[in-house]
């Protein structure tokens, strides 16, 4: 078995985001919004030095993601990285952060917000780092990330 | 005019400055040629009344309902499309509605000014202005005051509306409430990094000897709690009487929204402490003030 494959199967074109903690990759998919596009493969509970759980990896293929992109998978998974491939090799080694603002991602856990009520486009800006936690823009209530506040992109 | 976060001091100072002037007989006329839609997605007694009076007595023309039930939401129709129809109607619009957010997500849709009557148990700023008008007037000033604010210090909007303007000035603040309705600890974390000074207590004579300059009294809402029991626990929980004036010094200058229930008693009502009537009545030069900034006619 030493000689079995650790990779997911390498891809041509496209961008690699490694490093994700066990189970959280198809959470990634989610928020990312390419479950319903293109191909994308998913390996899951790769041992780790970061994560004694395990590490996820997501593959998506002939796809570069932006760095708004990028940077909204660091609301799961802030050390997950980033490599963008081209022709086969890595062109680019992205480092995500926490993003400032968050669009169409969250629910407002607030029933009685307007985008719950009322239709209002989800947004939230950062109010801290160290807590993940995001002010809504409508209600205006702090509220921490949680990976079931997380959804496809609205 | 959707939220207190959204402004500065000087944004502030503006106002309470101009509702001043206003209340001294200046910016006669101010909204003359100008229409005012009033929409009161909820029902409202003193926000509605004292907004429609400042457009009459600024010379502007006023429309809009005061019940849902006659809007045409009763049809059906959006709130956003309501609010972009209403839009080429006005000048200006004051919507109060019970959803938190529905006035920020009126401004995407409006092209004239909005302002915020209260918008569920978010923010009511108007609120806020006319308290610091208020202050400001009866102190010569908003910077270095001690205030108390008692009552329903978790649901109330008003109490954290005014907090945050308070914080802007640089107050002291007391917080008195039943252990259950206490202020927020996200909003006590915000005063901290701040570095304003606060503490809190659980009756209003634990303040005696603070030399409060204002005691500022709210009603525990009934319409905010989900739980009747939880209701029931805290109703009538507190009550300031002459006694209770007596205890907090002769300085202090007792404040509330209105309506009041039972928390403070009638006896109180003549004593020259008692400015919570005045207060009410500030409500119309400080909401003429706003009218007339937000359409131009008081540059």
């Amino acid at each position: 078995m030493t000689d079995r494959a650790y990779k997911v199967y390498a891809i041509e074109n496209g961008t690699v985001i490694d490093h994700i903690p066990t189970p959280m990759a198809l959470k990634v998919v989610e928020i990312l919004g390419i479950g319903n596009e293109g191909i994308f493969t998913i390996g899951v509970g790769f041992l780790s030095k970061k994560h004694p759980c395990g590490k996820d990896i997501v593959k998506i293929e002939n796809r570069i993601l932006l760095e708004s992109e990028t940077d909204t998978i660091a609301l799961i998974a802030p050390e997950a990285t980033i490599n963008i491939i081209r022709d086969g090799r890595v062109s680019e080694k992205r480092k995500i952060s926490i993003p400032r603002t968050i669009h169409g991602v969250m629910e407002c856990p607030n029933p009685n917000c307007a985008t719950n009520k009322l239709g209002a486009s989800r947004h939230f800006s950062l109010e801290s780092k160290a807590d993940m936690t995001y002010r809504c823009s409508y209600c205006e209530r702090v509220t921490q990330v949680r990976p079931e506040n997380l959804t496809a992109p609205l | 005019m959707i939220s207190l976060r959204d402004m500065t001091t000087e944004d502030l100072w503006k106002i309470v400055n101009t509702a001043g002037e206003v209340k001294r007989g200046g910016h006669e006329g101010c909204l003359r040629g100008k229409t005012i839609a009033s929409l009161f997605f909820e029902p409202s007694t003193r926000t509605r009344l004292s907004f429609e009076s400042a457009v009459l007595k600024s010379g502007g023309s006023v429309f809009g309902f005061a019940d849902p039930g006659a809007s045409s939401q009763k049809k059906g129709e959006s709130f956003s499309d309501s609010v972009r129809t209403v839009t080429g109607y006005c000048d200006a619009m004051v919507i109060r509605h019970p959803v938190e957010g529905a006035a920020r997500l009126a401004t995407e849709v409006a092209t004239v000014p909005v302002i915020n009557a209260g918008d569920g148990a978010n923010q009511h700023p108007t609120q806020t202005f006319l308290d610091l008008f208020t202050i400001h007037e009866e102190f010569g000033t908003l910077e270095g005051l001690k205030i108390g604010i008692m009552g329903d210090l978790k649901y109330g909007r008003t109490v954290h509306s005014l907090t945050h303007a308070m914080s802007l000035f640089g107050a002291e603040m007391v917080f008195i409430s039943p252990p259950s309705l206490k202020m927020p600890q996200s909003v006590l974390e915000e005063l901290s990094a701040q570095g304003i000074s606060f503490q809190t207590a659980e009756r209003p004579e634990d303040a005696s000897g603070m030399k409060l300059d204002v005691l500022y009294v709210t009603r525990i809402q009934k319409e905010r709690f989900g739980d009747p029991q939880e209701y029931k626990n805290v109703a009538h929980s507190y009550r300031i009487d002459r006694s209770t004036v007596k205890a907090l010094g002769e300085q202090v200058r007792v404040m509330h929204p209105l309506p009041r229930v039972d928390e403070i008693h009638e006896e109180v009502d003549s004593t020259p402490n008692a400015i919570y009537f005045r207060q009410a009545h500030n409500g119309v030069p400080t909401r003429q003030a706003l009218l007339g900034l937000v359409t131009g006619g008081i540059q």
